[in-house]
């Protein structure tokens, strides 16, 4: 038997040949037509292998679980339907790659056509194979999104770029609306599984939500189909290559819409809702797209139309909700599929080789081409319905079921009438097209000389071709068992008795068959001459464009309204939308807090702790002094500032918290060196200068004085309540329990940070990479404003005082800057390495850390910058910050990734107690490398700031000063 | 002693909110880091406050739970602090590129 993991192979192998043709050369026009070929070919070889298994009824599924708690699985599933259209897209792909080689001018990058090509056979694969609603949805968007891709393969040009854009726009916002149905089929139906939603149709019939659902997914599955009123795309996305337009516009993306609809058939069908809604678009499109077609002067725009009306057929035929019907319109999908492929190939050929698409130039071609001329002339006579091909059979099968009684309507009333008549219109625009271009006078002005295509060009049409006649005349013989088998995958016990023969006796749909003949051809000769010069589009619509309705709805949806929108609501002023977000936190709290006083706690508060408080008094008069002065005075601001943070770094070390306190002063040293960095680039502001404060100013001042102490109050009395009521019993009790015995370190904030939440530790030090790198980015092509681009006021002082004396030479007083100080800098850094190692050994136990000693180790860099200045450490220590950032990474992502090799989940860490000469006993968890991995990155990180922003002085000062000189404050 | 503490925390959520709603990139950046002082301190109390508990275990069997402060809100502010420090250091040097870039050192780039 055909094995089920072959599934995923034949959707997955097309996006393997995607990637690889990205990789190849983008004029290897050879390799990658082989390469998408063998790609094609062989998926097309593993699907007819699995016939044997899949004509005796058989399914074949194959799951992979993805998310089972929500019902997501990756599940293909195989049926006859599925089946044949997997044929189609391979078979028909592969007859497009060996054309498209020869189309293709050498100029084209061909590794994009390619790639993007197989990407999307691999979406439609994936769409006709998921055995499960949501993956359905997903390739079903991935098709858009590959054919908008296609469509604007030639994005130099405007015609592709808006047809791209507006197929994406239509079948995207079409795709959103299905993934909705599927969401609510799933529901009504219990499972996103494909097998159970089939067996579920009573359910979903009957259910409240059907009549939703329905209008949902037939939106993804008109708008797909390019069904009126969404058919207006189909047109605009001739600007693809023809290639495309002849693989995804005949035989499988807009086959994606009735193929929806026929798959969810057993679900959906049946009620009046489905006949009036699915029928009126089918027979509006049915006859309308065929009236479009006769009036067009482009001959790839006939064939959209064409296309448009035939999935208009088989849509009608899909409505009526009989079984035979269904039968007709699977086999009508097949039959369209060939015929409008080969007549695809033929439209590019001319082009090609004509050098025009515009049925007034062309004429008389048949004696310059006269092979593709007649293999043209077959497939547009299955086009038309002539007997002995392929398109007469289905729609013989279309005519018949017309004038069945389905539900008394208007519409069903109408039926036969709309499908004469619109079967005169297909053979009046199928004996137009063959008779303008290859029949009439000789051609006298076309951009080239006209002759047959290289001969591999002509191959894949002959054989299309020659599919049309032979299921033309044997039917039965060649696609009797091939739709017999799609049909049962469909209708199951429902399946009715047909015939699939070309002869049924003098009846009523053989003479709708002669009058449409007839009536098409008479049709032809009347409007032949005013075909000849009309001016492109069918008289009285002409000036009723979908395509302009819809960009006028685009434009105002997505730039009126929204700049309209915009206005009323939103501002560009940071300091408003602060103001609102901080007002909507304000009265989110008090909005919750509401009525909450019977929970307020009973208990008492300790005493008064003196010491705490004289402290916080200082903390507290800091905070409101900086703020205070951070207009005018920043140096005295940020000083003030590291007040406020030496007060509380010291009410942790009072209040237990001892690794918060370490951090806490670290951090406080480095935070402020680089606000000092900072300050040099801010421009200067003097009280005295300040322009007066106007009155609307002082109010607002007013106002967010008010609104900030709102919020301050607000966060005490939250505070304040919540640490008098007991606490809770929390995580932290296990984390207490466990730290020792199952994480080997007695401190237990250290453990938790590096063991039990690594993960949260893992994602920190890489947010700090993140930071340490966009800082680094940010300056590198940094311009510093005008006003600061001088040296700072006091080096110059100092520069002058050297230049006006004798005994001095210039920038000496700037290297004996603050010798002393910078003197013990220097010997400092031995011993802030030492406290380093010492900090992050003792880590595991007690406070210090990876995280601390990091801090401490980019301190004893940063103190070498200030000491010795850039220049001086740059030639004696050559830190390489972005190695340790990568170092530590990948230090702590091994380590993590280290427990996979026992057999434990990532992260897990292993701990023992090693015995360290002159050391003593030490614990040596595996955490510890982690531990390494964060001291490095945090090393790196820092350090990378640091250096980049007192770079910047180097540079401007080289670039004012030329010459470099040494050292100086940065 | 929550009595200062909860004060604390209003006074610095006072001043940091006053300032980041200025209209200097400078006042900016000492709210911040006032506030995310103010917002530390918050969360540290969520686990109430305790002296001489720190939760460093002596290492012996069984662990008397009550003995130590919860962990937790340490583990979640040594982690706001780190990142608090790596916000403060982007917004400095946003800072000083968008003087750079626009000459002016107000919050919208241009003054007014």
């Amino acid at each position: 038997m055909w094995h089920s993991g072959l599934l995923p192979v034949i959707v997955a192998l097309p996006f393997a040949g995607a990637v690889l043709a990205a990789l190849l050369s983008s004029n290897a026009r050879n390799a990658e037509a082989w390469l998408a070929g063998t790609v094609a070919a062989s998926a097309l070889a593993i699907t007819i292998a699995a016939f044997p298994y899949i004509s005796s009824g058989g399914v074949i599924s194959h799951e992979i679980e993805w998310v089972p708690a929500l019902g997501l699985s990756i599940k293909f599933r195989m049926d006859g339907f599925a089946w044949l259209f997997s044929i189609l897209i391979t078979g028909i792909g592969l007859l497009v790659v060996i054309y498209a080689r020869y189309y293709m001018s050498p100029k084209d990058p061909v590794a994009r056509f390619y790639a993007f090509f197989l990407a999307f056979m691999g979406a439609m694969q994936g769409l006709v194979l998921s055995g499960n609603l949501i993956l359905l949805a997903v390739f079903w968007e991935l098709t858009s999104i590959f054919s908008f891709l296609l469509i604007g393969y030639w994005h130099h040009s405007q015609a592709a770029r808006d047809g791209a854009r507006m197929a994406l726009t239509i079948t995207g916002t079409g795709g959103l609306c299905l993934l909705l149905g599927m969401v609510l089929i799933g529901n009504m139906a219990g499972s996103y599984d494909l097998d159970v939603v089939l067996a579920s149709g009573d359910i979903i019939r009957n259910h409240d939500l059907y009549l939703p659902a329905l209008l949902l997914v037939l939106v993804g599955a008109l708008t797909k189909s390019a069904q009126f009123p969404f058919h207006f795309w189909l047109p605009n996305a001739m600007a693809a290559p023809t290639p495309v337009s002849a693989y995804l516009h005949s035989a499988t993306m807009v086959k994606a819409g009735v193929f929806l609809l026929t798959r969810f058939w057993p679900v959906l069908s049946g009620t009046p809702e489905w006949f009036t809604l699915v029928g009126l678009a089918g027979l509006s499109t049915l006859l309308l797209g065929a009236y479009f077609a006769i009036f067009q002067q482009d001959l790839k725009g006939l064939l959209a139309y064409s296309t448009i009306s035939h999935l208009g057929l088989i849509t009608a035929l899909l409505s009526f909700g009989s079984p035979l019907a269904a039968v007709a319109a699977i086999f009508h999908m097949v039959n369209h599929a060939t015929f409008k492929a080969s007549l695809f190939m033929a439209a590019g050929i001319i082009d090609h080789e004509a050098g025009t698409r515009d049925m007034r130039k062309l004429s008389g071609l048949f004696s310059a081409m006269p092979i593709t001329a007649t293999l043209a002339m077959v497939a547009s006579a299955a086009m038309a319905g002539v007997p002995l091909l392929n398109g007469f059979l289905s729609k013989e099968m279309f005519f018949a079921e017309a004038i069945e009684e389905h539900q008394r309507s208007l519409l069903d009333g109408a039926a036969p009438y709309v499908a004469t008549i619109a079967g005169a219109f297909a053979v009046t625009y199928s004996v137009r097209f063959i008779h303008t271009v290859f029949f009439g006078p000789k051609p006298t002005d076309l951009p080239k000389e006209p002759h047959e295509p290289p001969s591999w060009m002509r191959r894949p049409i002959e054989l299309l071709v020659i599919v049309c006649l032979v299921v033309g005349v044997i039917p039965a013989l060649s696609i009797g068992p091939l739709l017999h088998a799609a049909v049962v995958s469909i209708l199951g016990d429902r399946t009715p008795e047909y015939s699939l023969s070309i002869w049924h006796g003098f009846n009523i749909p053989l003479l709708m068959s002669f009058i449409a003949l007839t009536a098409g051809a008479v049709l032809y000769w009347l409007l032949r001459n005013y075909l000849r010069t009309c001016e492109e589009g069918p008289p009285y619509f002409r000036r009723l464009k979908g395509q302009r309705i819809f960009e006028r709805i685009l434009v105002t949806v997505s730039w009126r309204w929204a700049r309209a929108l915009e206005t009323v609501l939103a501002t560009r002023k940071l300091q408003p939308q602060l103001r609102l977000l901080v007002a909507a936190a304000v009265l989110a709290g008090v909005w919750a807090m509401w009525g909450a006083s019977d929970l307020l706690p009973s208990l008492t508060a300790h005493g008064l702790d003196p010491v705490l408080g004289v402290l916080w008094a200082i903390g507290c008069f800091s905070a409101i002094a900086a703020a205070y002065q951070a207009r005018f005075h920043r140096l005295a601001a940020l000083i003030l500032l590291s007040a406020t943070g030496l007060v509380t770094c010291m009410s942790f070390v009072w209040l237990s918290a001892p690794d918060l306190a370490v951090t806490q002063l670290l951090v406080e040293i480095v935070t402020t060196v680089l606000i000092l960095l900072g300050l040099r680039w801010l421009p200067k502001r003097d009280e005295s200068t300040a322009p007066k404060v106007d009155q609307a100013t002082r109010m607002r001042g007013h106002r967010d004085f008010a609104l900030a102490v709102a919020a301050g109050v607000g966060a005490a009395m939250l505070a304040y309540f919540t640490m008098l009521t007991p606490r809770p019993s929390s995580v932290g009790d296990f984390y207490l329990d466990r730290a020792y015995s199952e994480g080997g370190g007695t401190n237990v904030v250290n453990v938790i940070l590096v063991d039990f939440r690594g993960f949260d530790t893992m994602g920190e030090i890489v947010v700090l990479a993140i930071v340490a790198l966009t800082v680094f980015a940010l300056l590198r092509r940094f311009r510093p404003a005008e006003d600061s681009a001088l040296l700072p006021y006091q080096q110059r002082e100092q520069e002058e005082y050297d230049s006006v004396r004798d005994d001095r030479v210039e920038d000496e007083t700037l290297r004996d800057y603050l010798l002393v100080p910078s003197i013990i800098m220097r010997w400092m850094f031995p011993v802030t390495v030492l406290l380093a190692a010492y900090l992050f050994i003792r880590g595991h136990d007690l406070p210090g850390g990876g995280f601390a000693a990091g801090i401490t180790m980019a301190i004893g860099f940063l103190l070498q910058y200030l000491a010795g200045g850039t220049r001086w450490v740059e030639d004696r220590l050559r830190i390489l910050p972005i190695r340790w950032i990568g170092a530590g990474l990948i230090l702590a992502a091994l380590t993590g990734m280290g427990s996979f090799l026992f057999g434990y989940p990532f992260l897990t860490s292993y701990f023992q107690y090693t015995e360290l000469p002159f050391v003593g006993k030490m614990p040596t968890a595996s955490a510890l490398l982690f531990d390494l991995g964060v001291f490095s990155l945090v090393v790196g990180a820092t350090v990378l700031m640091l250096i980049a922003i007192a770079h910047q002085s180097l540079r401007i000062r080289s670039r004012v000063a030329k010459g470099g000189t040494e050292g100086g404050q940065n | 002693m929550e009595l200062v503490i909860a004060a604390a925390i209003g006074i610095l959520t006072t001043s940091g909110v006053w300032l980041i709603l200025r209209s200097r990139t400078y006042q900016l950046i000492i709210g911040l880091a006032l506030l995310s002082y103010a917002v530390n301190l918050f969360i540290f109390s969520m686990g109430r406050l305790r002296v001489n508990a720190p939760p460093v275990l002596d290492g012996s069997a069984p662990v008397d739970v009550a003995a130590y402060t919860d962990p937790i809100p340490q583990a979640l502010v040594l982690t706001a602090i780190v990142i608090s420090f790596a916000t403060t250091a982007l917004f400095l040097v946003v800072l000083i590129v968008s003087r750079g870039l626009t000459g002016s050192d107000h919050v919208d780039g241009r003054e007014g």
